[in-house]
C-alpha cells in the first residue's frame, strides 16, 4: 500500500516505512542534513532536517520522522529557516578553524556549506577549546576544535568498521568525542580504517597525510592494488609536477564492493607511489655491456641504460638461452599485482614466444 | 568465491570461518562480516588455531591444532551425519560418491577428533548443530587452509561439506576463498599457471591446444610446466636457465630464503620488472622499471570473480613503462630475430595500442570472459565471471541447479599429519603470515610511511607462558631458529598463539619468516606448508 503526502505543496507517492528525508531525497527536494548520513543510524540529534508537519506541534526532525497517509509537510517555511540559522549558530560558536587546511576539501565540510548557504554569521569570535592535532595516529588527524557532536565517527565506527573506537563523553556543554576512555585512538584498538574521516562532516577527523596540501585538480576513481575484496577508491591528484602526484585517497561512495568504507592500506598505503627507491631507468649489469662472462658469485655493479639497449639485451639473452637449452629452459613468473591484461600477456609470451607452459606466479605464496 | 561478498554477508543465517584472518587479510569484507554477526545476528564459528581478531564476534572460537583441518571437518560430519542434519535431497538429486565418502568420516568419531585437534567433544557437537541448523550457511578460508602439504584435501572436505549441508547454489552459502592479492584470481584466470591456458583451458587437452596454436600461430607444448616452487628450484639445479619475474619477490615470499638465495644465484640470467630494488633484484641482470597501478589502465578481478576497472591517474614515473607495453616490446624483439615464427593467424601479433584491445583478445580466446570489455565496465556494469557473451549480465552466483561437472562428487579425505612436527630439538611450531598494516613482502608497505609508523617491525607473537619458561623478563626479543634458517625479532607476548606455538610474519628483510619456513610442498597444488614447521625459541641478548 502506497503512501500519499504533499511537500512543499507537492502531492508524492511513496513506500510505507520511509522517513521523511527519503521521500523527500527521492524526489529532488533537498533537506540539510549534518548528523544523518544513509549509511549509518540515524540518531536525529543536530535538527538541522527539521521540517513543519501541518497539524502537528513543533517541528520534527525529518530523518526520523516515518512519512503518513495524508501528511503535509513544508520544508523551507521561515520558521523553519530560523530554526536552521539558529541550530548552525549555535554550532558556529564552538567551531574554531585554525585555518590550516581550508583549502584541501572544501566541497566535503558539510557543516560550512550549510553556514554559507543560510548566511550564518558568529555572534563572536570562537575560541580553541582543545590542542588541534591532539591524537598522535600517524593517519588520522584530529582537531576536535572543528567538532559538531554530530557523532558520525562514533557511528561509523560501530556499525561499518565494527571497532567501537569513538564515544562521546561528558553531558551538556562539556560533551565530547573521545577515543576509548579518553586515550590515544590505537590504545583504544583503532584500526586506523579512516572510516570515521570519510563521515566526518567538518574535517575535525581529517588524513593527516594530506592535511594542508590542498585541494585535488583530478579524482581519479580506480581499484585498489593490495587485497583481492577489490575495493574502489579515488585517488587524489595534483597537476602542480609533470604527470601529476597521488597526494590523498578518498572514498568514492559508488563503489561496488566497498561503498565508502576502505581499509588503512587502501586508504593510507599510497605513497610508496612517489617514493625516492623508485627504479626510474632501466639498469643492466655492466658485464652484460662490455660482453664479458657473468661474474662467479656477485652479478657486478648496475648501470642505468636506455630502454633500447636494456630491452636488446634482454630479448637477446632470453632468445639464445631458448636456441641454447630449449624452451623449458626458460621460467616465466608472472604477478598477482598487475592487471589482467598484462597477465595475459605474460602467457602469451611464454606460450607463444617461448613455447613453454612454465609460468606462474604467487598464487601458492 | 562460489558466492560474492555482499550475497554472504547480507543473507547467511551462518558462517565458518576457517583459516582466514579475514579482519586484517581482507578487512574490508572482515567488517562487512563483524556486521553480518552485530546486526543480523549471524552465527559465526572461527576455526583457527590462533585467538584472531573475528573470534571477538564469534558464537564460538574452535580452536584446533594447526594441520588438523580435515580431521576437523571430518569430525564436524560424522556429528551432522550421525544427527541426521545433513541435506538429503541435495545429497540425492545433485551429489555422487556418498556411501565411500560416509565410510571415511564413520571413522571420524568425536573422541577422536578431539584427540588430533584439541578441541573439546562438546564444542564439536555445538558447532555441527550451528552450522547445520541455520541455513544457509556459508564457507569462508584463506591460506590457513591452502598453506599445507593438505592443502588440496583441506579443500575438497570443505566442499564435502557444504554439499553435505545443501548450501551450495544459493545466495549466503557457497565456497568462498578469500583470494589474497588485489589480482590473483585475474593471473590464475589469465593463463599465469603452468597447467591451463586462459579460463582454465587444460594445455594437455588437444582441443585446447590447437585452438590457441590456431590463436597465435605458432606449435605449443603439450607439456605441463612447472609452478613457482618447482621453477626456482630447477634454477637451482641448472634445470632452468633464465627467468623472466614481473613483479614479484621471489627471496621474501618463498619458502626456504637460503635456498631460495643460492638458486637464482646459480640462474643463469634474470630479467626482473619491478617498482623497486628488492632483496630480488639483488640477484637480477636486467632490471625493468614498470609502473605502480595508479599508473597504468586495465582492469584487475576480485576474490568473487568481480571485473573491474582500473584507471590511470598520473603519468608513468621517469622513464618507467606500463609491463604491458614492455612485454609486448619484448615478444616483438624475440620473435623478431627468430628462428621461432608466428604464422600468419588472428592473434599473433604483438602490436597492442591499450588493453582495452587485449581485452577483446582475451574475450574471443576464453569463454569465462567472452563478455568482458572495457567498455562495457566504463558504461558502470558489474561483471562477474563467467560473462558468457556482449549481452549477458555475469554470473554472481555459481553453480546454481547444477555443478560445472553435472553432479557435484564427494570425496573420501583422510587425516594425513604435517610434514615437520615439533620435537626435542625444535620443540615448538611456527605458522606465518601477514599482519593488517603490511603487505606480502613489504616492497610497497614499507615504503608507505603512515603503515611503517603504525608497524614499524616484524613481531614474533608468543605465548606468556613460553615467554616465562624462556626467561623473557624484560628482554624481549627472540631468535627464533628451524632446521633452514635462523632470525632475531621483537617478540609480541599475547594470548593470541597458544602455548607452543609462535606466529611471524615475511614483511620485513631484517626478520623474515621465509628464513624458517618448509619447502614440503602440496602432492598436488604444490603449495608450501607455511602455516606449520617445528622451530626453537631463544631469548635473543
Amino acid at each position: 500500500m502506497d503512501v500519499k503526502l504533499t511537500i512543499n505543496n507537492t502531492p508524492i507517492t511513496a513506500t510505507p516505512g520511509q522517513t521523511i528525508l527519503e521521500v523527500a531525497r527521492q524526489n529532488g527536494i533537498t533537506i540539510p542534513t549534518l548528523c544523518y548520513h544513509k549509511d549509518l543510524s540515524p540518531v536525529g540529534s543536530c535538527r538541522l532536517c527539521v521540517v513543519e508537519v501541518e497539524k502537528w506541534r513543533g517541528q520534527s526532525a525529518a530523518c526520523t520522522t516515518p512519512i503518513s497517509e495524508g501528511m503535509v509537510v513544508h520544508t523551507e517555511s521561515p520558521a523553519i529557516i530560523q530554526s536552521r540559522r539558529l541550530v548552525l549558530e549555535l554550532l558556529l560558536q564552538n567551531y574554531y578553524d585554525a585555518g590550516y587546511a581550508m583549502g584541501d576539501r572544501p566541497q566535503d565540510n558539510e557543516f560550512i556549506h550549510w553556514v554559507e548557504h543560510y548566511r550564518v554569521t558568529a555572534p563572536r569570535q570562537a575560541q580553541p577549546r582543545f590542542a588541534v592535532n591532539s591524537d598522535p595516529n600517524p593517519v588520522v588527524w584530529v582537531d576536535f576544535n572543528k567538532c559538531i557532536l554530530c557523532t558520525r565517527c562514533v557511528r561509523a565506527c560501530a556499525e561499518v568498521q565494527g571497532r567501537f573506537v569513538w564515544g562521546v563523553a561528558e553531558r551538556g556543554h562539556q560533551a565530547q568525542i573521545v577515543a576509548g576512555a579518553g586515550v590515544p585512538m590505537l590504545e583504544a584498538r583503532c584500526e586506523s580504517c579512516g572510516a570515521c574521516v570519510a563521515y566526518c562532516p567538518t574535517g575535525a577527523l581529517d588524513n593527516r597525510m594530506s592535511v594542508g596540501l590542498g585541494a585535488a585538480d583530478r579524482k581519479v576513481l580506480t581499484t585498489c592494488t593490495y587485497c583481492g575484496v577489490g575495493c574502489q577508491l579515488d585517488l587524489n591528484v595534483k597537476d602542480d609536477v609533470p604527470g601529476g602526484r597521488v597526494f590523498r585517497v578518498t572514498s568514492n561512495p559508488n563503489a561496488p564492493v566497498n561503498g565508502m568504507h576502505l581499509c588503512v592500506k587502501g586508504r593510507y598505503g599510497y605513497d610508496f607511489i612517489h617514493h625516492p627507491d623508485r627504479v626510474l631507468r632501466p639498469r643492466v649489469r655492466r658485464y652484460l655491456l662490455q660482453g664479458l662472462p657473468r661474474p662467479e658469485h656477485d652479478r657486478g655493479e648496475w648501470v642505468e641504460v636506455d630502454w633500447d639497449t636494456a630491452l636488446g639485451i634482454a630479448a637477446e639473452k632470453l632468445r639464445q638461452t631458448r636456441e641454447q637449452h630449449g624452451p623449458d629452459s626458460i621460467g616465466v613468473l608472472t604477478s598477482a599485482k598487475c592487471l589482467n591484461e598484462e597477465n595475459y600477456l605474460m602467457n602469451k609470451f611464454a606460450r607463444q614466444v617461448i613455447g613453454t607452459n612454465s609460468i606462474d606466479h604467487c598464487a601458492r605464496l | 568465491m562460489s558466492n560474492s561478498m555482499d550475497d554472504v554477508a547480507n543473507h547467511a543465517q551462518a558462517l565458518l570461518i576457517i583459516g582466514s584472518n579475514t579482519t586484517e587479510q581482507h578487512p574490508v569484507f572482515g567488517s562487512m562480516l563483524r556486521q553480518a554477526v552485530l546486526r543480523r545476528g549471524a552465527k559465526l564459528v572461527v576455526a583457527d588455531p590462533r585467538r584472531i581478531d573475528i573470534t571477538e564476534f564469534a558464537t564460538l572460537h574452535l580452536r584446533h591444532q594447526p594441520g588438523t583441518d580435515v580431521a576437523l571437518i571430518n569430525g564436524l560430519m560424522h556429528i551432522i551425519v550421525q544427527n541426521g542434519w545433513e541435506d538429503k535431497q541435495f545429497i540425492a538429486e545433485r551429489t555422487e560418491g556418498f556411501e565411500d565418502f560416509q565410510q571415511v568420516i564413520q571413522e571420524y568419531d568425536p573422541e577422536r577428533v578431539s584427540e588430533i585437534t584439541g578441541v573439546p567433544v562438546d564444542d564439536l557437537v555445538k558447532a555441527a548443530e550451528i552450522l547445520s541448523l541455520n541455513k544457509p550457511m556459508a564457507v569462508m578460508w584463506a591460506m590457513g587452509i591452502t598453506q599445507h602439504i593438505v592443502g588440496v584435501r583441506n579443500v575438497m572436505d570443505l566442499a564435502n561439506l557444504q554439499m553435505l549441508l545443501g548450501n551450495m547454489g544459493v545466495l549466503g552459502g557457497g565456497v568462498n576463498p578469500l583470494r589474497g592479492q588485489n589480482n590473483v584470481q585475474g593471473a590464475c584466470d589469465m593463463g599465469g599457471l603452468p597447467n591451463v591456458y586462459p579460463g582454465y583451458q587444460a594445455v594437455t587437452s588437444a582441443e585446447a591446444r590447437q585452438k590457441f596454436e590456431a590463436a597465435w600461430g605458432v606449435p605449443l607444448s603439450d607439456q605441463i610446466g612447472l609452478t613457482v616452487t618447482e621453477m626456482i628450484p630447477a634454477a637451482g639445479e641448472g634445470k632452468v636457465k633464465a627467468l623472466y619475474i614481473l613483479g614479484e619477490d621471489p627471496v621474501m615470499s618463498d619458502p626456504d630464503t637460503n635456498h631460495i638465495r643460492h638458486c637464482l644465484e646459480t640462474c643463469e640470467f634474470i630479467v626482473l620488472q619491478e617498482l623497486f630494488p628488492s632483496e630480488t633484484s639483488v640477484y637480477a641482470d636486467v632490471l625493468l622499471p614498470g609502473v605502480s597501478f595508479a599508473e597504468k589502465s586495465g582492469s584487475f578481478t576480485n576474490t568473487e570473480r568481480r571485473v573491474q576497472i582500473v584507471r590511470q591517474a598520473i603519468q608513468p614515473l621517469g622513464e618507467a613503462r606500463p609491463d604491458w607495453q614492455i612485454t609486448a616490446e619484448l615478444a616483438r624483439r624475440i620473435l623478431q630475430a627468430g628462428p621461432r615464427q608466428a604464422q600468419d593467424a588472428p592473434y599473433a601479433s604483438w602490436d597492442y595500442t591499450s588493453t582495452a584491445e587485449i581485452m577483446q583478445e582475451i574475450a574471443a580466446l576464453t569463454p569465462i570472459y567472452a563478455g568482458v570489455s572495457h567498455a562495457r565496465l566504463e558504461a558502470g556494469e558489474r561483471l562477474q565471471w563467467p560473462v558468457k557473451d556482449g549481452r549477458h549480465p555475469g554470473t554472481p552466483i555459481l553453480h546454481v541447479g547444477q555443478f560445472s561437472r553435472g553432479k557435484g562428487r564427494f570425496m573420501p579425505i583422510e587425516h594425513v599429519p604435517p610434514a615437520e612436527l615439533p620435537d626435542d630439538e625444535y620443540p615448538m611450531l611456527l605458522s606465518t603470515g601477514r599482519v593488517l598494516y603490511h603487505w606480502h613482502g613489504g616492497q610497497m608497505t614499507r615504503r608507505a610511511q603512515g603503515l611503517l609508523a603504525i608497524y614499524s617491525e616484524s613481531l614474533i607473537e608468543l605465548n606468556p607462558e613460553d615467554a616465562q619458561r624462556l626467561g623473557l623478563n624484560g628482554n624481549r626479543r627472540v631468535r627464533v631458529t628451524s632446521r633452514r634458517g635462523s632470525i632475531v625479532a621483537q617478540a609480541w607476548i599475547t594470548d593470541r598463539v597458544p602455548p607452543g606455538m609462535v606466529y611471524a610474519n615475511f614483511h620485513f628483510p631484517e626478520s623474515p619468516a621465509n628464513e624458517l619456513t618448509l619447502a614440503a610442498l602440496d602432492p598436488v597444488a604444490k603449495i608450501p606448508e607455511y602455516k606449520v614447521c617445528a622451530v626453537k625459541v631463544e631469548s635473543a641478548t
